[in-house]
């Protein structure tokens, strides 16, 4: 066993879950709150990423197009939000999932129109685009990045959650919505602002995955279903639990695609291994996401009682 | 009461029917050659389609849009990337537009799907891109015929390249789908040093290479071969280089560093991809009278080099232009149209080339290397050689004989 | 029978359906009887996730499955020379049956979204096998180079004979959810959509008549995959992928769920409108994603319950979760 490379792959997974987890956080917050099963999600993800690449080869700065990337999104969440998803509030989530899947289709054609089929690649200033060594190998400087940012937005947003009043009022909403309104608060704006705060988050996992994953037409639907498988397994609304399913989920990926093979050559002749390891590396997460409902259907932290 | 209604039921009835006829005649002109083609223009992938269908505007303009005297009319379809999708797509041209030929298709499990329904129509199927080895043997048809390559082909020039540059071993990943168990196969067919690892990654879903690349390094290899079509490119390139390997271990790949993706790496300044190696059987630099005209009306018309699949989409038009010309344009004549499309007697962008017996191309495949041109662009540019009139390894089980 | 607006709409729809073939005929333009072929197959699939949809309240993201695995048995069975359509069906029934037994047991005990991904993830498993059978062709699929043999009654090579096969089964599958949801077990299958635990109190054991509908919605997938099977010749795992299970879902949700004829209906909009708007322009989709939430916002209850107030789902609120 080579123990680097097991610790290499445990920082790879790590970093996988932490893009997964700042996809996932707002998308469990809003459905937490307004119960809203919004696929259009990845297609504010996308867009994070096509506006931080365009600003990013126009500028060369970084930050600008961070910032650009998670205003653009903020702004179409908003904008979405007040122009259809309110009226969705209420409905079934069979009628917001076909609603937003027609966002989906929408706006890849959209971003098809503006920026062309080939899609972008985003450049990054020199010194993140290359490997430092640490705990004596060589990991790329991007992902500790990744790892880094992050780690802050969770950070914040436990703060938020925990110790303000519009985090008060996300718990609140998550366990019993009827009574938040009742308390006379101004639900219109406060479902505007969460819904903002899910569209900001997801416009910053479209940058931050921008640099590593390139930006591509219908991005944000495979990462989507991955998503939701997080915030499934963490349970609906639970912000620590989207947190710990996406490390779960991006450590056991990334192990599975890299030791399944070696594992199954010690059993399996190395033809069936090559073959297998494969399918059930990409099984692998729907095989947790399966075990984890069946022994515990309202996920691993339940938000509702 | 139920009277009225039953007439209402009848009249709508009616105007279903109506409304669906209207849609079904579909004029046909006299003295036209029709060619239906195939390809994806939506998803991602749909930039592919778009050098492809560029390419093909380019032949009908530079055949001034006749061919043996008919007017050339090509029908697009997109087929979005689904086999059952591009499988209706090919229905409709073949029943309701009744195209002579059907051409096109970029994948092989979308090109499988349709390849029956094309040739239980009667028409000519003219595969631009898709390499499936089953086409290449027990699938191979007297109406069947291929402008670009058997999947397996490519690798294997690559594979003998390595021999010859001296890697001893070699580390490979490629996305798990057929088209990648291909390229997989055809270099281990030549590749005779030690494979050091294999990877195949989850497709199209995947474009996180991170546990791969680690892998990579651990494995120390002397070079690592990579096929991934379309946006995965970029992808792998950027984590490769962002992992610090650019320049330590040398890459080699097939198929995804192309006209298609080095203008976006050029432009995110991802100089690593600069001296990379990759086969192919065609390059811009190629030096043919048709492909110099191909190339340089090309990036006149549209500001940027073609592609591979745009090469083979050129050929394609030019293929079976030059059938017509020798059938006088008597598009009844299959028998004829066959013999000619079998002789291959046009200018390809690759140099004259002959059929195999399953209408597969006996050509040339050279090794190109990425650099930069007189302008500053980014291109693939031909260094050697590697095979000469290459056959593939599956036309034995081809039980065609002409 | 009651003659309405809605009524007069899908039995024309039907009378169109039936004449198909004939307008076909008369233009020499077989294209458009494919065009109906295809959209009363997937009908089949939607008709029958409806009756978990729209009566029992269980939203399956994995139902493409179901479809798949009948197109593969009938395309494996052929692969080793069984043609023998009969012999074919028992195999297409016995696998659906079972696999949905066996998903249903699994992902029954979920409510909500949590059953959506559950039945997501078992049937994203069996694409990922699929895509790693190299023996039937993995991703690229198996060829079906003769269809099934109905001891020479009908022969599926013939366009029309076919397209009548297909639309009798369409039929008897609309008659046998007809028959079933207004059966005792349909009613019991009702109830624990509203209330399970009364039904239970009641005395229903509401899991296993949940499982059954689950199996029986299985099987009816099946047959239709087999259906579509014969229709492409070609199987490939490309027909499990949850892109196709979300495609049958809004067959079901744009024709009006828990109304009996609206998943034909929805086939027939969903698939008609992609075929004439993607022949028209590339860019369709900026039309259809439009489309879809006019009739999420303006056509409750599907294209149906816009011509008649006040049926089985009006008033529908989160049934699901």
């Amino acid at each position: 066993m080579d123990w680097t490379l097991l610790f290499e792959q445990l920082l790879n997974g790590l970093q996988l879950g932490i893009l997964l987890f700042l996809l996932a956080a707002g998308l469990t917050v809003v459905f937490g709150v307004m119960d809203l099963m919004n696929l259009a999600h990845g297609s504010l993800y996308m867009i994070g990423a096509f506006v931080a690449a365009t600003v990013a080869i126009a500028t060369g700065s970084f930050l600008l197009a961070m910032g650009a990337a998670i205003v653009a999104a903020l702004i179409i969440g908003i904008i979405i939000e007040v122009t259809l998803l309110r009226s969705l509030y209420g409905r079934g989530h069979l009628d917001q999932v076909l609603a937003t899947f027609g966002l989906i289709l929408f706006f890849n054609e959209l971003v098809r129109v503006v920026w062309g089929p080939e899609g972008l690649e985003m450049p990054l200033p020199a010194f993140f685009d290359t490997a430092v060594t640490i705990f004596g190998f060589s990991y790329p400087v991007y992902r500790l990045g990744v790892i880094g940012v992050g780690l802050v937005t969770a950070a914040f947003l436990f703060l938020v959650v925990s110790h303000t009043r519009i985090g008060m009022l996300i718990r609140a909403g998550a366990s019993d919505r009827t009574m938040v309104g009742a308390l006379g608060v101004d639900i219109k704006l406060l479902f505007t602002l969460v819904f903002g705060l899910g569209a900001a988050l997801a416009g910053l996992a479209g940058v931050m995955a921008a640099p590593i994953l390139s930006v591509a037409i219908g991005m944000g639907e495979e990462i989507l279903i991955l998503a939701f498988v997080v915030i499934v397994i963490g349970g609906i609304g639970s912000i620590q639990g989207a947190f710990v399913a996406a490390i779960v989920i991006g450590v056991i990926d990334t192990l599975g695609r890299s030791f399944l093979d070696d594992l199954f050559k010690l059993f399996l002749p190395a033809n069936a291994a090559e073959t297998a390891a494969p399918a059930v590396a990409s099984m692998l997460i729907y095989i947790l996401m399966a075990a984890v409902l069946f022994f515990r259907p309202q996920g691993l932290f339940p938000a509702r009682t | 009461m139920k009277i009225r209604a039953i007439l209402w039921m009848i009249s709508a009835a009616l105007a279903v029917v109506g409304l669906l006829a209207v849609v079904f005649v579909a004029t046909d002109k006299a003295e036209t050659v029709k060619i239906g083609f195939v390809t994806t223009l939506t998803t991602g992938a749909g930039v592919i389609g778009r050098d492809m269908q560029n390419a093909v505007d380019l032949a009908l303009d530079h055949l001034g849009h006749k061919m043996a005297g008919l007017d050339a009319e090509v029908i697009y379809a997109d087929d979005q990337f689904k086999p059952q999708i591009g499988k209706q797509k090919t229905q409709r041209l073949v029943t309701r537009d009744k195209v002579d030929f059907v051409s096109g298709y970029i994948w092989s499990h979308v090109l499988l799907a349709s390849r029956k329904t094309v040739v239980d129509s009667g028409a000519f199927l003219i595969i631009s891109n898709a390499g499936a080895s089953q086409v290449a043997g027990k699938l191979c048809h007297k109406n069947i015929f291929t402008t670009s390559w058997q999947n397996d082909q490519v690798p294997m020039a690559l594979g003998k390249v390595l021999n010859d540059r001296g890697v001893k071993s070699l580390y490979i990943v490629a996305p798990n789908y057929a088209a990648g168990k291909n390229m997989v196969t055809g270099v281990e067919r030549t590749f005779r040093g030690k494979v050091a690892g294999k990877d195949m990654t989850k497709w199209p879903g995947q474009i996180d290479f991170a546990a791969e690349i680690a892998k990579v390094r651990a494995a120390k290899p002397d070079g690592v071969f990579i096929f991934f079509p379309g946006k995965h490119t970029g992808a792998f390139l950027r984590q490769f280089k962002q992992a610090g390997l650019n320049g330590k271990i040398p890459l080699y790949s097939v198929f995804s560093v192309d006209s298609i993706s080095l203008p976006k790496l050029q432009k995110a300044k991802m100089d690593g991809v600069l001296g990379s190696f990759n086969t192919n059987f065609w390059s811009p630099d190629l030096d043919t009278p048709a492909n110099r005209r191909f190339v340089s009306g090309f990036r006149k018309k549209y500001g940027r080099y073609p592609s591979h699949y745009a090469a083979q989409s050129y050929d394609s038009i030019m293929l079976i232009n030059s059938a017509l010309v020798a059938v006088k344009g008597k598009l009844k004549d299959k028998d004829g149209i066959r013999r000619a499309l079998r002789k291959a007697d046009f200018q390809s962008v690759r140099g004259p080339y002959r059929y195999n017996q399953n209408h597969f191309p006996i050509q040339n495949f050279y090794l190109r290397q990425v650099v930069t041109d007189k302008d500053g662009n980014w291109t693939n540019r031909i260094v050697a050689t590697v095979f000469k009139d290459h056959k593939d390894p599956y036309y034995k089980l081809c039980r065609m004989r002409w | 029978m009651k003659v309405n607006l809605k009524g007069g709409f899908v039995a024309a729809l039907f009378v169109a359906l039936a004449l198909v073939p004939v307008a076909a005929q008369l233009l020499d333009q077989p294209f458009y009887m494919l065009v109906a072929q295809r959209i009363m197959i997937l009908a089949i699939a939607a008709l029958s996730l409806n009756l978990l949809m729209g009566y029992g309240g269980m939203i399956s993201f994995g139902h493409a499955v179901y479809v798949g695995l009948g197109a593969y048995a009938v395309g494996i069975s052929a692969f080793y020379g069984v043609t023998n359509g009969a012999a074919q069906l028992a195999i297409v029934v016995g696998v659906s049956a079972l696999v949905a037994l066996v998903f249903g047991a699994n992902s029954l005990r979920t409510r909500g979204v949590y059953f959506i991904m559950i039945t997501l993830a078992l049937a994203q498993m069996l694409f990922f096998l699929g895509v790693s059978l190299d023996v039937f062709g993995g991703d690229d699929g198996l060829n079906i180079d003769q269809r099934s043999t109905l001891f020479g009654l009908i022969d599926l090579n013939h366009r029309p004979s076919f397209y009548y096969l297909v639309f009798f089964a369409l039929v008897t599958a609309l008659y046998l959810c007809h028959r079933l949801v207004n059966s005792r077990f349909g009613m019991v299958i009702q109830g624990a959509r509203s209330n399970e635990p009364r039904m239970q109190a009641i005395g229903f054991p509401t899991l296993r008549y949940r499982l059954t509908a689950f199996v029986i919605a299985g099987v009816m997938a099946g047959v239709a995959g087999a259906l579509l099977a014969n229709h492409t010749d070609f199987v490939s795992p490309d027909m499990m992928h949850w892109t196709h299970s979300g495609e049958l879902i809004f067959m079901v949700l744009l024709g009006g769920m828990g109304s009996l004829a609206g998943p034909v209906v929805g086939a027939a909009i969903y698939l008609l409108l992609e075929e004439l708007l993607s022949g028209w322009t590339v860019h369709w989709q900026l039309i259809f994603g439009p489309f879809l939430i006019a009739v999420v916002l303006f056509g409750r209850g599907g294209l149906l319950g816009l011509m008649e107030k006040g049926g089985p789902m009006a008033g529908r609120e989160r049934d699901d979760g």
